[in-house]
């Protein structure tokens, strides 16, 4: 059969009615400041690994408020914990510890 | 003799212009449309930022009328007649008013939101209009959906009718973001299991104590921001709304369902507001507002003399700015009649 070079491609909308929002209530819980970030980048602007990667931690923030949790777990395992992200904050987000809430709350996933 | 003004509009700017035009000696009549003075004060339960209610500023609003100030109500103006700087104001009911300056202060509309076809305002049960929302806070019979269910998730689209070429309104309505905040934290308040969203291009957050409303919504409420105009939407069997929009901080298109959709609806200029215009040959500015003498420095005179502008017909306004700008333009006109 001649090949046409058509596939099927997964869909790339994001579903939150489908996608799983545990992560999301377990920071709400356990570090609420969370709640106040305005994606305004400033974290991502200084971030040490963002500088030489594609890590970006503000993408982290959107991530799990939608429930993408795949993405999620990729993404920071990028982190180095360095902190400066949490100097800059104007909303005075825990970013530190926002990193290891997420990983703990994944873990409590499987 | 005595100078005698008229105010036409008996909304916030022009119940105030009146009475400081009383205070400063001038002899007024106020002409209003509705029944009642008040304008769109009465369409609102509680007021930004603070959350008091609006009876308290109507009670102020009220209070400021004395016996010097003639109102009269149901008197929706049809010609305005000019000799040798004396206006002669006539309504279709044939009161005659007349005056030696007049006051404009006829405000603002809502914009109609069926004309955003794509977002199904009276097409779809459960999408409904900020003013809509404001009024079952009024009532004080809870927040339903029209099959009578609490709703679990509710949406808010902020920039309805404004930043918007498609409905020829390329401005900002200003304080449809804050009413958004507001709104999304007394939906909260009164059922507080309920996922509340906010999709939005900006949240302008302009003026004193705005961005801490802004910041408690997300902090002690929970509200989620998602930074993406509404596309188009569409009904669900159970009449849930399903919502479509880019989720542009993922750059990923995103779907929602929602119970209940909130639409903010944004200022256009009042009919009346125009009618006036073309009667006092006054220009017209390309988003429909009217323009004053000078963007900055006259902003309360318009192009005609005697003839003075206050309140949302120069553009959208919050009440702080309206009280503040009546009182201005009492006094331009005050010093137009008793000059020193």
């Amino acid at each position: 059969m001649k090949d046409f070079g058509y596939s099927i491609r997964k869909d790339r909308q994001i579903d939150y009615d489908k996608n799983d929002k545990r992560v999301l209530h377990y920071l709400e819980k356990h570090e609420p400041s969370i709640l106040t970030c305005i994606a305004c980048g400033s974290c991502t602007a200084t971030c040490s690994a963002g500088n030489f990667s594609d890590f970006n931690i503000r993408l982290v923030q959107t991530l799990f408020r939608r429930g993408e949790t795949e993405p999620l777990k990729l993404e920071i395992r990028k982190c180095m914990l360095c902190g400066k992200c949490q100097l800059v904050c104007p909303r005075g987000v825990n970013m530190r510890n926002m990193i290891l809430a997420i990983q703990t709350a994944i873990d409590k996933l499987k | 003799m005595m100078k005698r003004g008229i105010v036409i509009g008996g909304g916030i700017a022009g119940v105030t212009a009146a009475s400081a035009l009383a205070k400063l000696g001038i002899e007024v009549a106020l002409l209003e449309k509705e029944p009642e003075v008040g304008g769109h004060l009465r369409n609102w339960d509680r007021l930004f930022p603070s959350r008091r209610k609006s009876t308290e500023v109507l009670q102020f609003l009220t209070k400021q009328i004395n016996s010097t100030i003639s109102i009269h109500t149901n008197q929706k103006v049809v010609s305005i007649q000019e000799k040798h700087g004396h206006f002669v104001v006539e309504t279709e009911k044939g009161l005659i008013v007349e005056g030696d300056s007049i006051l404009l202060a006829t405000g603002f509309e809502l914009f109609d939101a069926s004309k955003k076809e794509e977002y199904g305002y009276g097409i779809y049960e459960n999408v409904i209009t900020s003013v809509e929302l404001e009024r079952m806070f009024q009532d004080g019979k809870g927040i339903l959906t029209q099959q009578g269910t609490i709703p679990k998730r509710i949406g808010f689209i902020h920039c309805v009718g404004s930043r918007d070429e498609k409905v020829g309104h390329l401005y900002c309505s200003k304080v449809c973001c804050v009413t958004g905040v507001k709104q999304a934290i007394e939906i909260k308040e009164t059922i507080p299991e309920a996922e509340v969203f906010g999709f939005y291009m900006d949240l302008r957050m302009f003026d004193r104590y705005f961005e801490e409303m802004y910041f408690e919504a997300q902090q002690q409420w929970g509200i989620n921001f998602i930074r993406g105009r509404l596309s188009e939407c569409s009904e669900n069997p159970d009449h849930s709304i399903l919502v479509k929009v880019e989720d542009t901080l993922t750059s990923r298109p995103l779907r929602m369902t929602v119970d209940l959709l909130v639409l903010l609806v944004g200022f256009i200029p009042s009919a009346e507001t125009n009618q006036l215009a073309s009667m006092l040959e006054i220009p017209i500015g390309e988003d429909g507002f009217l323009e004053p003498v000078d963007e900055h420095t006259l902003t309360n005179s318009a192009q005609h003399p005697g003839v003075f502008l206050a309140g949302a017909l120069k553009g959208p306004v919050c009440i702080s700015e309206t009280f503040a700008d009546a009182r201005a333009t009492a006094v331009q006109m005050a010093a137009y009649l008793n000059p020193y």
